[in-house]
């Protein structure tokens, strides 16, 4: 499966999990994809620069690169979309108002804790928005593949890339499975594609209690 | 108009060494007029408080190619090369802060607010050193609020008395910013009458406003030009 086929994927499978009436804040990476997969569910999209009610990407004529995403992307504003200040915006943040975050990580420990943005031994010169929506989103949920490019697995004991955030997760979604965080452990619930128990565990170091509660490619 | 100034005049009352609260999130809301005199006026040891500092060579990023800067504070410097390379070769410092940290901090720093505990950062590098404080919910840290000598802002238009609207989401840290600094300097396209902004549209009222000055860019297919390079 090529790998954006396997993000697409991973975007679809978290876009299931939206209710109506949710404030979705979406971070860059995989979660960016996830607006192609939202149509007609009534979920308000964030943005940390100041915006609510997002809408897609503007035909080249209307672009207007004062109004931008977090990915500084031009962007559209969907009918009653509002615009505010960065503190307001942080306010919605980590005042626990947006409902829910979904971000990439570097890794993810098997309690639930992420470390999306920094790596040792590299100059550590960005952090932008992740640590407030760590602390602050109602329900956190990664979008990452299983592996990074070079096939080291992402879910861990351990972290061994800098936190994000004492704050845990609650829930990780890759090509392959999904799992939940719960009391500071982590349990599989569901199998995503055609990987068995086995080869699964294989690539996943973080212990896991396996909770099934729907196997989709059986 | 009282608050009507020319940009190489303003630009005259920064100092040495001052620290400068500069709106924008990359290079949307930022004040590229001003930032194009600080570059050309060889002032030195300039402390920038700013989100990015735009990109390589553009916006704020102008500052560190004419050596303007001594240090940076922001949330995200990886996005312009030329800071990582004046941040590794010890040109440049920078300090690195959460961005709703950035902004509350700034938004404290107008408001007569000494310091805040927030959650953000708790358990990581970034607050480390920083005191902890637990409360009915958990356990926070305490960051300082930030001000500024001088605030450079850009907003869409600007009314005779100062007030002043912004550009869809180029607002970002603008109105905060114009809040925290002793001199508050205001970018615009356009300066209407009084009266011609309705009271519920204005963001920034006059009274954080010391001057207004009108950009010398032109918004060409959604984007700000160069005066040289439009059509």
């Amino acid at each position: 499966m090529l790998s954006q086929q396997k993000r697409i994927d991973i975007a679809k499978r978290i876009a299931a999990e939206f209710e109506d009436g949710q404030i979705i804040n979406l971070g860059v990476g995989i979660p960016t994809l996830i607006p192609d997969y939202i149509e007609g569910k009534d979920v308000y999209l964030h943005s940390e620069n100041g915006l609510l009610g997002m809408g897609p990407t503007p035909e080249e004529e209307f672009i207007n690169m004062d109004l931008i995403s977090a990915s500084k992307k031009p962007v559209t504003l969907n009918t009653g979309a509002s615009i505010f200040d960065s503190s307001d915006s942080f306010l919605m943040i980590r005042g626990g108002h947006v409902d829910v975050a979904v971000l990439g990580a570097l890794q993810v420990d098997e309690t639930g804790e992420v470390a999306n943005w920094a790596v040792p031994g590299q100059n550590i010169l960005g952090v932008g928005g992740a640590m407030d929506l760590v602390s602050g989103a109602k329900k956190i949920i990664i979008a990452t593949l299983h592996t990074s490019k070079d096939d080291t697995p992402k879910l861990l004991e351990e972290l061994t890339y800098p936190s994000s955030g004492a704050r845990k997760v609650d829930m990780v979604v890759t090509e392959h499975a999904a799992f939940e965080f719960k009391e500071g452990k982590m349990f599989l619930r569901e199998i995503l594609s055609d990987i068995s128990m086995e080869a699964l565990k294989d690539i996943t170091p973080a212990n896991y209690e396996v909770a099934i509660e729907k196997l989709i490619n059986t | 108009m009282k608050k009507l100034a020319q940009i190489e005049d303003v630009v005259k009352l920064i100092k040495d060494g001052d620290q400068l609260l500069v709106g924008g999130f990359g290079l949307s809301g930022s004040p590229l007029s001003l930032i194009d005199e600080i570059a050309a006026s060889g002032k030195k040891d300039l402390t920038v408080v700013s989100n990015n500092l735009g990109e390589k060579g553009k916006g704020l990023g102008k500052l560190l190619v004419a050596g303007n800067l001594k240090k940076a504070i922001g949330s995200y410097f990886t996005t312009n090369a030329d800071a990582v390379n004046a941040w590794s070769k010890g040109e440049l410092e920078i300090e690195l802060v959460p961005q709703g940290t950035l902004a509350e901090a700034v938004r404290c720093g107008g408001a007569g607010i000494a310091g805040f505990y927030t959650k953000t950062a708790l358990g990581t590098k970034l607050a480390e050193g920083k005191h902890h404080m637990t409360f009915d919910d958990g356990e926070y840290i305490l960051e300082k609020a930030i001000k500024g000598d001088v605030a450079l802002v850009k907003a869409l238009k600007a009314d005779t008395l100062g007030n002043l609207v912004y550009d869809q989401s180029g607002r970002n840290f603008n109105p905060a910013m114009a809040t925290a600094a002793n001199l508050v300097i205001a970018e615009v396209d356009e300066i209407v009458e009084a009266g011609e902004i309705k009271p519920e549209e204005i963001v920034t009222p006059h009274m954080f406003v010391d001057y207004v000055v009108i950009t010398k860019y032109v918004k060409q297919g959604g984007k700000y030009v160069e005066p040289a390079e439009a059509n």
